[in-house]
């Protein structure tokens, strides 16, 4: 099963670089994942997974401790009565909607999030969305995206969620211009960017996801659209499709990135050069400050990224240019090249990169690296540890607040721990 | 449709899972999309396994669907073969899967593996984790155990050798599994007390055992079961195939230990075992500083057979009020009933947790007993809880050797259980001592964490939790239009009471005023309802 192939991609600006595309056994989360942290972002908003008991319990095993809190997303499980005819399966997910409505009554907007299980079974969910939505309108909102395993890694799951909310945004009138952040970013980071956004008097911004699911941002020809994380391909698409414009730049990981994802935002708004220069200063001090702390203990490390988030090659970047630590393979589930190219620009060429995952070859390849520190799933890390390989789980980077100037020193932090830990240890 | 926020237990390949990953030499090929992967975490971080678990995962997409998935499958298991190098292999097909309908087992046999590849029927709709695991160890043994079974009719041969030389001392220890709660040290402490006794232990599985380790389970004399939701299935096959006889005792707690000894003796014709010097459990429990557990009332939850057996400890060893019993192991459903009918209370035979939870609330127990799920349930509620049972988080795979069985399992068990009670004093004295400076009213219970709200009976949610209506049984008299209120003297009086059964006091008392027509609660109200409830 194991189909590798290196094809070149053509990067702007750049030589096109090959890439090693696999496919095998992926070690990654489904999209259904991204539910766990898009539900504390978008407070009135419940994510109802039609699913099998697997489907369950990988929620509850992804959202740990947060599952005994009263979560806002649970799972229709699928059973044997309702393989038996979809019209049944219909009626049934009526009958559970109904009495989640009635039992939340506090949700504003009703997602029904589809598994490997309702779509191998063609349950048409987005027909249900708008007969639910008939039904239960103007009170509750239903949607329908996919989080399955067959279509979707991981963050994936956020970009199909969004993109299932971009027709729903009202037509912003007339071409009035307004910035758009999208990715969902801790509140904390976009309490940051949108001070930094004021001073470079970059404005309106707004932010998809918002925290009300009444409040969706206007959108029209005049939005401009700056991606917050990398895996936002659909999500994009669906904007651009509304008319908006993406303005194009690397991610706001670590000083070297924030600063261009902001100045991308505020040389699009004609913030003068020197203008720039001056607001950023103070950021970019104590940014760069934050990260001479972890310097030493990175630089000249050799780092190898098992794909997970599609974070990886925006880490990369910057843990190569920033931290001077020594690429050795960056794999990715999936690489967008147009969303990428400012990241790729950056990325020195000593970089293998690989798109998709055959695990157990990868496996190989990173005990023939031998890096100094493997990112990887949880279910890699203990392994590879017992091997005597320092790993970073890289989990913890999607949940952590990590993009902005004043969490950069906390982001090198993340890789500098692993790597203190084992020179204290003695054992 | 099932609505369903947390489960107890998950689908059956996970306990195909928790089989492949307890054994040596085993490999299992998982037809499964992308994300199902989700399981391996469990082993490497609830348990901590130091190695990924032996399952391959065929990883098929959306695109692959069209067609080529029995011939990914085909290269999966091929690919596993030639890496792993395995002495068996299972395979089988996760809920997905099991709808785009490939037979795994059919498409593993056209390969001509050169060792045995057992397929697996788990129905994913139907049946759970521990469903899974039993039929999964049922179908190795039978695979790899069957062919050195004798003829019907006719005695194994090492069986009628034991016979002459007038001993049946060997036997197999079955049912400890990965992901099984304190399995690992349950194991240690009852192969050294059948050592002690003389029993020569011959095989342990499915934990640590290699599939040539499964084909010499009939060489046994007899068969120790100790997870009946696990071993129950292969043991009953033995049985018939080998004639080996199995033991029907699970030795959780003192008594169930004593009788699991002379099931043993009978079994292997050795004499009955003499009480073991580091058995501490039933002197603490005799000692006076214990008398204040009598009458303690005591709701039990978890898989059937630790629920069963913590019942009885806690009413026979610990003279606790069993007041609840129930289990979300529907296979052992007949047995959970006649075990609650015993206590004199009704089963409840539930895989739903808000059904736990209500059942809680209503019956206003001191202590719980339960899974991860009756911790938190028991957190919201301010009642003292410890766990007995699966699922459990990473805490509850400890370091310590920690069993639940034999002799060290009983000392276990007392601290275990005996400690939050202990908290729940502790707490009591502090809230008394609350007007003192240094204690404030804000103050949250140290056994609840640092984090948790005072505790108030139904007023204790996580401070994450979103503002949600809590099931109205557990907010008693938070009732809508609820016409009855608390004198400034009462609501004072009534902090007195330790807050662990501050609740089932404000109930009582609301009760009893809104009986009697009583519009204010006055100090009175509340010790008229002390001593009319105090029957």
């Amino acid at each position: 099963m194991s189909v590798a192939s290196a094809a070149p991609i053509a990067v702007a600006g750049c030589a096109p670089r090959p890439v090693l595309r696999e496919r095998g056994q992926h070690e990654v989360f489904c999209g259904l994942t991204g539910i766990v942290w898009l539900h504390r972002k978008i407070q009135d908003a419940f994510f109802l997974v039609v699913g099998s008991r697997t489907c369950a319990h990988l929620l509850q095993s992804a959202a740990g401790v947060m599952i005994f809190a009263e979560p806002r997303f649970a799972t229709a499980i699928i059973d044997e009565r309702d393989l038996a005819g979809l019209a049944d399966c219909n009626d049934e997910l009526d009958r559970v909607v109904a009495r989640l409505v009635e039992r939340r009554p506090d949700i504003r907007l009703l997602f029904l999030v589809g598994s490997c299980p309702s779509e191998v079974i063609k349950l048409d969910l987005s027909r249900a969305a708008q007969r639910l939505s008939r039904r239960f309108m103007p009170k509750v909102r239903v949607l329908s995206y996919s989080g399955s395993g067959i279509e979707t890694t991981f963050t994936q799951g956020e970009d199909a969620c969004l993109a299932s909310l971009v027709p729903e945004m009202p037509a912003e009138p007339g071409t009035a211009r307004s910035l758009l952040v999208v990715g969902a970013l801790a509140e904390v980071v976009e309490d940051q960017m949108l001070r930094h956004f004021a001073a470079l008097g970059v404005g309106p911004v707004r932010f998809l996801p918002g925290r009300r699911a009444a409040e969706l941002p206007p959108i029209g020809p005049g939005t401009r659209v700056l991606l917050a994380q990398p895996f936002l391909g659909d999500t994009l698409r669906a904007l651009e499709s509304r008319g908006a414009t993406r303005i194009p730049a690397p991610f706001p990981l670590g000083v070297e990135g924030t600063s261009a994802w902001l100045r991308a935002a505020a040389e699009a708004w004609g913030c003068p050069s020197a203008r720039i220069a001056e607001s950023l200063a103070a950021g970019e001090a104590r940014g760069r400050a934050a990260l001479a702390r972890h310097r030493d203990s990175l630089a000249g490390k050799r780092i190898f990224f098992f794909p997970d988030s599609q974070l990886e090659i925006p880490l990369a970047r910057f843990l190569s240019r920033e931290m001077a630590m020594e690429l050795t393979e960056v794999g990715t589930p999936y690489l967008h090249r147009d969303i990428m190219a400012e990241e790729l620009a950056l990325l020195p060429d000593s970089a293998r990169l690989s798109e998709g995952q055959d695990v157990d070859r990868q496996l190989d390849r990173c005990r023939d690296a031998q890096p100094d520190i493997t990112v990887c799933g949880l279910g890699l890390a203990n392994p590879l540890e017992a091997e005597g390989m320092a790993t970073k789980w890289s989990i913890e980077l999607v949940f952590t607040p990590i993009q902005g100037y004043d969490q950069a020193g906390d982001l090198a932090g993340l890789f500098a721990r692993p790597l203190d830990r084992r020179a204290r240890l003695e054992l | 449709m099932q609505l369903a926020v947390w489960t107890y237990e998950g689908p059956p390949h996970v306990g195909a899972m928790r089989i492949a990953t307890a054994m040596q030499g085993v490999h299992y090929v998982l037809h499964a999309p992308q994300g199902d992967t989700y399981a391996d975490l469990l082993f490497t971080m609830i348990e901590r396994r130091a190695a990924r678990p032996p399952v391959t995962y065929t990883t098929f997409q959306a695109r692959d669907l069209g067609g080529d998935t029995a011939e990914l499958f085909k290269t999966a298991v091929r690919d596993a073969y030639d890496r792993y190098r395995p002495q068996a292999m299972l395979v089988g097909a996760s809920c997905t899967a099991e709808l785009i309908q490939d037979d795994p087992g059919g498409l593993a046999k056209t390969l001509g593996l050169p060792i045995p590849v057992v397929p697996l029927e788990l129905p994913a709709y139907q049946r759970k984790e521990n469903w899974g695991a039993a039929e999964t160890f049922y179908q190795l043994v039978r695979a790899l155990a069957g062919p050195h079974a004798p003829p019907p009719g006719e005695a194994s041969s090492r069986r009628a050798s034991g016979a002459t030389r007038g001993a049946g001392r060997r036997c197999n220890i079955l049912g400890p599994t990965a992901l099984g709660f304190r399995h690992r040290d349950d194991v240690a402490e009852i192969r050294t007390l059948l050592q002690a006794m003389g029993c020569e232990v011959n095989v342990v599985a499915p934990l640590g055992a290699t599939p040539a380790d499964l084909a010499r389970l009939g060489e046994a004399d007899f068969n120790v079961v100790l997870y009946p939701e696990v071993a129950g299935q292969a043991a009953g096959w033995l049985k018939r195939s080998f004639g080996q006889p199995c033991t029907t005792t699970v030795p959780i707690g003192v008594g169930a230990t004593r009788r699991f000894c002379a099931e043993v003796a009978a079994l292997a014709g050795l004499p009955a075992r003499a009480e073991d010097a580091a058995l501490r459990m039933p002197w603490y429990s005799r000692s006076v500083d214990s008398t204040y557990l009598t009458g303690k009332r005591v709701f039990v939850f978890g898989d059937a057979t630790h629920a069963i057996a913590a019942a009885q400890v806690a009413a026979k060893e610990l003279a606790f009020e069993v007041v609840g019993l129930g289990s979300y192991s529907r296979e052992f459903g007949r047995e959970v009933r006649d075990a609650a009918k015993a206590h004199g209370v009704e089963a409840l035979i539930t895989d739903d947790y808000l059904d736990v939870e209500a059942a809680i609330a209503a019956a206003q127990p001191e202590l719980v007993l339960g899974t991860q799920m009756e911790r938190h349930i028991a957190k919201r509620l301010g009642i003292p809880c410890a766990v007995i049972s699966a699922p459990v988080h990473v805490q509850d795979f400890p370091a310590r050797h920690s069993p639940q069985m034999g002799v060290e399992g009983a000392n276990v068990l007392f601290d275990t259980w005996v400690h939050p009670l202990m908290m729940g004093l502790e707490e009591h004295l502090l809230t008394m001592f609350r007007d003192d400076f240094e204690f404030h009213d804000g103050a949250a219970a140290s056994h609840l964490g640092a984090k948790a709200a005072p505790a108030e009976l139904g007023h204790g949610a996580a401070p994450a939790a979103p503002s949600v209506p809590a099931p109205a049984a557990v907010t008693p008299h938070a009732v809508a239009g609820d016409p009855i209120a608390w004198g400034t003297e009462a609501e004072q009086e009534l902090k007195k009471i330790p807050f662990f059964v501050r609740g089932k006091a404000r109930r009582n008392t609301e009760r009893f005023a809104a009986e009697r027509g009583i519009g204010v609660i006055t100090l009175e109200t509340l010790y008229d309802a002390k001593a009319h409830f105090a029957r």
